[in-house]
């Protein structure tokens, strides 16, 4: 290719991205310091945007532990049993990369709600504890709508490098004696290492992003809000001042979104190591 | 018998992969499962191995009926196709892995591996990675991993396959030396003969899901039970007028198999094959191939197309010179059997002959 063709093309993506990337993400970063820097700490301390900082690191991390246990489980599955209904599992699996997350969000509202059936079950269950769990327009729905939206994050990671290691190894070692665990300790997890973190990262930061299925599900601010649901309440707001606040709660995601990114290169780079060592 | 099969029958749905498998080794037998891709050969190893379950039929193993046993109880060592090391494990921790299973003390794991390393020849290299390794290297470790634990019963599935091969020629008498020496019972798949008859003590020969003989390489290359060991074995070639040749009557076969090693042409004037001028007959060389070694010859002989290997000490020969034509024996067969037919006019004679 010509040196000339090349450049071009990489100046046509270079200015694409500055503009539908870098240039929002600046501008974001600027508009949050508009009031200086005083008001940014301040609106960042708000009791508002500090539940909202809680339930978001709550939601995402409840969400990245129970995805990472059943999406290893899944994919371990897939990739190693057959068995009647194992393309509907895989379609299943990736539900919730093709509805809107709204529409998610809803089906929790329908399912838990009042008047969902397991709405009753769960009116039953408080009968019975004693208790008072909520799930829709409390935390748990939050957390479970997050849980839903991430869900195939991580499966989707380790299937492919399940498929292409093959079986044969684990195979070798069950020959010889060893049980599940001391197979999927030693054997297989050497192999999906990076890719299992690749995938909790993707994860996360998709965890921390969620507006849409934790809209429908979330009424209280200051309760049962994440961060993304704070920002736009005090876009919406209408001052300038709490626009200016909206921005630099959006600064807080950005900078998260930053250092997922960095962590993930690093990732991506020692996966690539391992893989021409191994 | 160390190891016994009977009557075993496998089916993947409409497929039948196993038809009355029935087959017994001694303890200590080399032995190789030949035949052709799907064949059934490599199900028969999985099925001792314990990795397929046949439909009916016993395995037994040191007397013990192992049917329900898992993999991992029957004594067995595997060494598969692509090697199966593990990946992420030096040398020295592949070969340990079946000890460390069984939990055997850490300086008794050492002896072994030490042993194990220096038996096949791998000292110094125990704390290399796979990827490290040449294939021949890679073979060798699969083998010292599978004899760790001091198996009873050796299986390997087409170890040579994946080897360039200068280095199979190697591993291949080197396999077959540790084996004897160690003493353990072995079966390897193969699909490749000159493998099987170099290294085998005993060869099953298999065919779309059926044993066709067993029998030491000798045996099959001599006495071939069936028409199809026949034809799989050495350079065979079907011919139908095998009764146009002299010293060859049509019989009730429905036809038979020749090889090179079983035509022999000569020139007229060869003082060597004097006696059974008489008994020749004369063909037309067709074609010759160049093939490293020798040149092998395509005659006419009689309308019926003969094949032999000329070595490359004799005299040359062009294409369409005459040459005197001397068939020793061929393979008749009919629906079930294949009979050795001598040539009627060579009975007698003092002739060069195996």
């Amino acid at each position: 290719m010509k040196i000339k063709s090349k450049w071009i093309l990489i100046g046509i993506s270079g200015v694409f991205l500055f503009f539908m990337l870098v240039l929002p993400l600046i501008s974001v970063i600027i508009n949050s310091l508009k009031e200086g820097i005083g008001f940014y700490f301040h609106s960042l301390a708000s009791p508002t945007v500090k539940s909202a900082f809680g339930v978001t690191v709550l939601a995402a991390v409840i969400a990245v532990v129970v995805n990472t246990i059943f999406g290893i489980a899944a994919a371990w599955l897939i990739t190693r049993f057959s068995f009647k209904g194992k393309q509907i599992l895989s379609a299943v699996i990736d539900i919730p990369f093709s509805i809107s997350p709204v529409i998610a969000g809803l089906a929790f509202l329908m399912t838990f709600g009042r008047m969902g059936w397991a709405g009753g079950l769960i009116a039953r269950l408080n009968e019975a504890l004693g208790t008072n769990i909520q799930i829709v327009f409390a935390v748990p729905g939050v957390v479970l709508a997050t849980v839903f939206v991430t869900f195939p994050f991580v499966s989707r990671e380790i299937i492919p490098v399940l498929l292409s290691i093959g079986k044969e190894e684990e195979e070798a070692a069950a020959l010889m004696g060893a049980d599940g665990f001391t197979i999927f300790r030693k054997i297989t997890f050497p192999h999906i290492r990076w890719a299992l973190l690749y995938g909790v990262i993707l994860c996360t930061a998709r965890a921390l992003g969620e507006f849409g299925a934790v809209h429908a599900l979330s009424k209280t601010r200051g309760e049962t809000f994440t961060l993304p649901l704070e920002i736009d309440a005090l876009y919406l707001s209408n001052s300038s001042e709490s626009i200016t606040s909206a921005f630099a709660v959006s600064s807080i995601l950005v900078l998260m979104a930053v250092a997922v990114l960095i962590i993930r290169n690093i990732a991506e780079h020692q996966a690539k190591k391992n893989e021409e060592n191994h | 018998m160390y190891i016994e099969m009977r009557n075993i029958e496998k089916s993947y749905g409409d497929f039948k992969a196993s038809k009355e498998v029935n087959f017994g080794l001694e303890k200590g037998t080399l032995a190789a499962l030949l035949g052709p891709s799907g064949s059934g050969k490599t199900t028969i190893l999985r099925m001792i191995a314990g990795f397929e379950t046949p439909d009916t039929g016993d395995i037994i193993i040191d007397g013990k009926r192992v049917n329900d046993l898992p993999a991992a109880d029957r004594g067995i060592g595997f060494v598969f196709q692509n090697y199966a090391l593990f990946r992420y494990m030096t040398v020295y921790e592949n070969i340990a892995f079946g000890l460390e299973v069984k939990k055997i003390h850490k300086k008794l794991i050492k002896a072994r591996v030490m042993e194990l390393l220096s038996l096949t020849g791998l000292e110094g290299l125990e704390k290399r990675y796979p990827n490290q390794l040449s294939g021949g290297q890679r073979q060798r470790v699969a083998f010292a991993r599978a004899l760790a634990p001091s198996p009873g019963l050796l299986l390997l599935d087409e170890p040579f396959a994946a080897i360039d091969a200068k280095v199979r020629q190697e591993l291949r008498s080197w396999l077959k030396e540790m084996i004897h020496k160690v003493g353990i019972t072995s079966i390897f798949v193969t699909h490749d003969q000159d493998e099987a008859v170099e290294v085998a003590d005993e060869i099953i020969v298999t065919n779309q899901g059926r044993i066709e003989q067993i029998a030491n390489p000798f045996e099959i290359y001599k006495n071939p039970a069936t028409p199809f060991v026949a034809e799989f074995i050495g350079q065979s070639a079907r011919m139908d007028g095998y009764h146009k040749l002299k010293g060859f009557e049509k019989g009730d076969f429905t036809g038979a198999i020749i090889r090179p090693e079983f035509v022999e042409a000569f020139k007229s004037d060869n003082l060597k094959f004097q006696d059974v001028m008489r008994c020749s007959e004369e063909g037309i060389i067709e074609d010759i191939s160049f093939r490293g070694n020798y040149l092998e010859v395509r005659l006419n002989v009689n309308g019926v197309s003969l094949t032999t290997r000329r070595s490359l000490e004799r005299r040359p020969v062009s294409v369409g010179e005459k040459m005197h034509v001397i068939v020793y024996r061929i393979y008749a067969y009919d629906d079930k059997k294949a009979y050795l037919l001598e040539n009627s006019l060579l009975n007698g004679a003092n002739i060069v002959t195996f």
